[in-house]
């Protein structure tokens, strides 16, 4: 363990040499504000932070932690929902908002290369002007950076479709553990030898970080149409979703909602959704605009058969952002009927979702502890919102064994811990129950080829026994309490 | 290893075995054992055993790409995996996972019974799950769907030291843990021997079409497949096709769809070309490798304005011997250089190919008989080799996987 001799203090002459003297944060005030990423529950004052502008300086600052054996840890916009950008009060916390250049958008050829600093919804936007966009879009996607992003391996509502950020990465200059600057890939897609990139997107931080990144642009859809469908039950909606995917749709997202989201998002933002409804299911087409029509006329038929009480349908831009307004709100909205709560996220196959659901019930009217239910039904991805009380003494325990239950659920029935918000810190000791040990070290031994000293984002993603106990998995991992608000959470 | 000292070796594992022939060689290196493992348990127990033993070990699925790549430096046991043979279709869920040894024909028969489809065109006909997924090798449907390892949604591996690993998971939409599964795609048996793949699923379409038109070269083509790129027509492959001989080069779009919808997109898509040929057939040749079985192949990855540069090099070096066919809408494909095409010309070829290509990639998958055993630079340069070898220096510490078949150079 680094001292004060030799831990980050001590690198402040040499990291100031490197980022400038307002490069470098060392101030406790300052620096406190960086002690937790998306989810509070999780802090630590980071023992000093640096702001680097370049390649260079992130490789010079990283060299100087490979020399001093101090370790580091990557920080895009902070909107991480694991703890991955959790700082270490023995380490450098190296954040990227300064590296925020969209370098180039290369439209012939379908790239953009950005630093790692930069908003994913600035792609977008770069691209806009020539019909194009980025396809992955988290919730955050405003203020998320590509670099966060590349990290988390991050999806959003229209990955059912479009896929996750490393199906759409086909470059990366990243600084490794040691220092070394090194380029995979580029414009061109499949680099040969071992496909590092698709490793290290997903990686969390702890393979390096990435400082340039070429990203696939996407044509936008030539029609987009969103249609909302409310059912009497939760089980009618499930039906309706698993006879859409049998059809042979594959909607851009496909979104569902239970009564109790319903009525936390009707009075935070009134929606406006059809009263009385159980479940609420949100599908979007995109596509050439006469299968957009084909496909828009089945699902209709298929959400009425399946016990649709109504349906209301928007082909322009206004209309379908009210119908997003109630999902996208819901999240937040749940904050406002409940003083606290905890965002679940764990995925099961498609048609285990009527049987998890059904368990979930159960768990919550067993425990007292009320939960909404906010998922992308399209591929399983729950985000059950498990509301408490902080005030009542014990709730907040009994909320984070319902949460962890629901994960248990999802393992069970062949899922995962996570969908989208990553492992980080939070979920590294829930790693066991999906994988064995073998597994696990196996994982490690690719960690190490790229660290051998283990000092990049050291105690995420993999369990250790400091963190989970001698014997990972039987410990359980302590969860948020509450999200914070830094974006619209969904 | 002599074949009775390593079937001593493994005979303790129980796994049927024998002595290996000229018809088991890979790249001309004769086997000294061939084994036959029927799960991944023996997978296990037998590269258990190679390790404690210090044997170089090779896998194998139904052997369709045994003269790819290069030749391993020695081969004391060959896995081969046709007996994992065992296919889990989770149909509601648009998933299956396959033991690393099914074939890829009747596993796309049984998909296809249901409706769904594995986006990864054939290639090499009779391969098989775990030897399509080790090379790696993606056709025309890459353009829309990905290339095969955005497929690949979970994988278990046998290590060289002969310890199972899993990753990723049986749902489309996780990310647990590092995905290795990805590192094992196009890995060609270098760093374990894949044992089960899990793939994600796609509905058959239900209808389609093709649109053909020709172009004097791949230059004149690289406008209207611009042009094709920036419509919103949504095709599935946009590839190109250029055979030996002097004659034109192809171009083909396939539209994918809702039956009411296909016409207008290739219509759409037709008059963008000027081209007249519609079609709801697909072409001879659609989704494999171009050439004859025994000539060598290059497969060549361009940003999409570089492919044509990149086939002009090509062809200047080749002459019109050289065949070419690949995804113009995502700027990979595959050139056949014919049997009987020199090491001295195939290194020139390559030179001048990577050359006009800076900011891409010419691979030799495959060389012709007649050179094996000569210098070639199968790979070129490759960006972060240094960190690759680390990679394989941990996996595989002695070299014992397919020694000698990655980054040979």
């Amino acid at each position: 363990m680094p001292d004060a001799m030799t831990g980050p203090a001590a690198l402040a002459p040499r990291l100031r040499a490197v980022c400038g003297a307002d490069g470098v944060v060392t101030d406790p005030a300052r620096r406190r504000t960086y002690e937790s990423d998306g989810i509070t529950y999780h802090s630590a004052v980071p023992g000093i932070v640096v702001l680097p502008e370049t390649t260079g300086q992130v490789a010079a600052v990283v060299r100087l932690c490979a020399e001093h054996g101090v370790p580091f840890v990557p920080r895009g916009s902070g909107t991480g929902l694991s703890g991955g950008a959790l700082p270490r009060p023995d380490g450098v916390l190296v954040v990227t908002s300064r590296m925020r250049r969209v370098i180039e958008v290369d439209i012939p050829n379908e790239r953009a290369v950005v630093q790692p600093g930069v908003f994913n919804l600035d792609v977008t936007r770069a691209a806009a002007p020539h019909g194009y966009h980025y396809a992955p879009d988290p919730s955050s996607r405003q203020v998320c950076s590509v670099g966060g992003n590349i990290a988390e391996n991050s999806g959003g509502a229209h990955c059912l479709k479009y896929g996750f950020t490393v199906n759409h990465v086909t470059g990366l200059e990243i600084v490794t553990p040691r220092g070394d600057v090194v380029r995979l890939g580029g414009k061109a897609p499949d680099a040969p030898g071992y496909d590092l990139i698709g490793v290290f997107v997903g990686s969390e931080g702890t393979l390096g970080i990435a400082t340039e990144i070429t990203v696939r642009l996407t044509r936008a859809p030539q029609r987009t149409s969103t249609l909302l469908a409310a059912f009497p039950t939760m089980d009618a909606g499930g039906r309706a979703v698993s006879a859409i995917i049998a059809a042979g749709v594959l909607p851009a997202a496909v979104e569902m909602m239970d009564a109790l989201a319903v009525e936390a998002a009707e009075a935070a933002v009134r929606c406006g959704y059809p009263e009385g409804a159980g479940a609420v299911l949100i599908v979007e087409l995109d596509g050439a605009a006469e299968d957009v029509a084909a496909q828009f006329e089945a699902v209709t038929a298929l959400c009425r058969a399946a016990g649709a009480f109504a349906v209301r349908a928007a082909d322009d831009p206004a209309e379908r952002a009210r119908i997003w307004k109630g999902r996208r709100s819901a999240f937040a909205a749940v904050g406002r009927i409940s003083p606290a709560y905890i965002v679940q996220d764990g995925v099961v196959p498609r048609t285990a979702l009527g049987g998890v659901l059904a368990r979930i019930s159960e768990l919550s009217a067993r425990s007292g502890i009320r939960v909404a239910n906010v998922f992308h039904a399209g591929d399983g991805n729950l985000h059950p919102l498990v509301l408490f009380d902080d005030a009542e003494p014990g709730a907040a325990e009994r909320a984070a064994e319902v949460s962890g239950a629901i994960l248990d659920l999802c393992v069970e029935h062949g899922g995962s811990i996570t969908g989208e918000h990553g492992v980080g810190v939070d979920k590294a000791c829930h790693m066991p129950r999906m994988f064995s040990d073998d597994d696990l070290a196996t994982m490690d031994l690719f960690r190490r080829a790229f660290d051998p000293d283990g000092i990049a984002n050291p105690e995420k993603v993999l369990p250790t026994p400091r963190l989970c106990g001698e014997r990972p998995g039987v410990v359980r991992g302590e969860h948020p309490l509450v999200a914070s608000g830094q974006a619209e959470l969904f | 290893m002599g074949p009775e000292q390593v079937l001593a070796a493994i005979g303790a594992t129980g796994v049927r075995a024998r002595p290996g022939t000229g018809d088991d060689a890979v790249v001309g290196t004769v086997p000294a054992v061939v084994a036959r493992p029927r799960d991944t348990p023996e997978v296990s127990a037998l590269l258990g055993a190679a390790a404690r033993h210090g044997l170089r070990v090779a896998a194998a699925g139904n052997g369709t790409k045994r003269d790819w790549g290069a030749a391993p430096t020695g081969c004391d046991l060959l896995v081969e995996t046709g007996e994992l043979a065992g296919i889990e279709h989770a149909r509601g869920d648009l998933v299956v996972r396959t033991g690393a040894g099914a074939p890829m024909d009747g596993l796309r028969a049984l998909l296809g019974r249901a409706g769904q489809r594995l986006t990864a065109d054939p290639m090499v006909p009779g391969a098989t799950v775990g030897g399509t997924v080790a090379a790696g090798v993606s056709g025309p449907l890459r353009m829309l769907h990905g290339p095969l390892r955005d497929l690949v949604i979970g994988m278990t591996v046998v290590r060289a030291d002969g310890v199972a690993a899993s990753s990723g998971g049986v749902v489309v939409k996780n990310v647990a843990g590092f995905d290795l599964g990805k590192l094992h795609t196009g890995g060609w048996g270098t760093l374990g021997v894949i044992t089960s793949v899990t793939f994600r699923l796609h509905p058959v379409p239900a209808a389609f079409r093709l649109v053909g038109a020709r172009f004097p070269d791949p230059v004149a083509a690289a406008g209207p497949v611009g042009a094709v790129l920036a419509s919103q027509a949504v095709p599935a492959a946009v590839e190109l096709d250029w055979p030996p001989g002097g004659g034109p080069v192809r171009l083909f779009v396939l539209v994918e769809g809702a039956a009411e919808g296909v016409d207008a997109r290739a219509g759409g898509i037709a008059a963008l070309l000027g081209a007249r040929d519609v079609r709801d057939a697909l072409p001879d040749g659609w989704g494999t490798l171009p050439g004859e079985p025994e000539c060598t192949v290059l497969k060549i990855a361009a940003p999409i304005r570089g492919l044509p540069v990149a086939l002009t090099a090509l062809r200047a070096e080749a002459g019109t011997g050289c065949s070419f066919r690949g995804s113009a809408g995502a700027g990979v494909g595959y050139a056949a250089l014919p049997v009987g095409t020199g090491a001295d010309r195939v290194a020139r070829v390559l030179a001048r190919t990577r050359d006009a290509l800076p900011d891409g990639s010419v691979t030799v998958l495959r060389q012709s008989p007649d050179l094996r055993g000569l210098p070639l630079d199968r790979w070129g340069e490759v960006p972060g080799a240094e960190l690759m070898r680390a990679v394989k220096d941990r996996f595989d510490p002695a070299h014992r996987l397919a020694p000698g078949r990655f980054l040979d150079h």
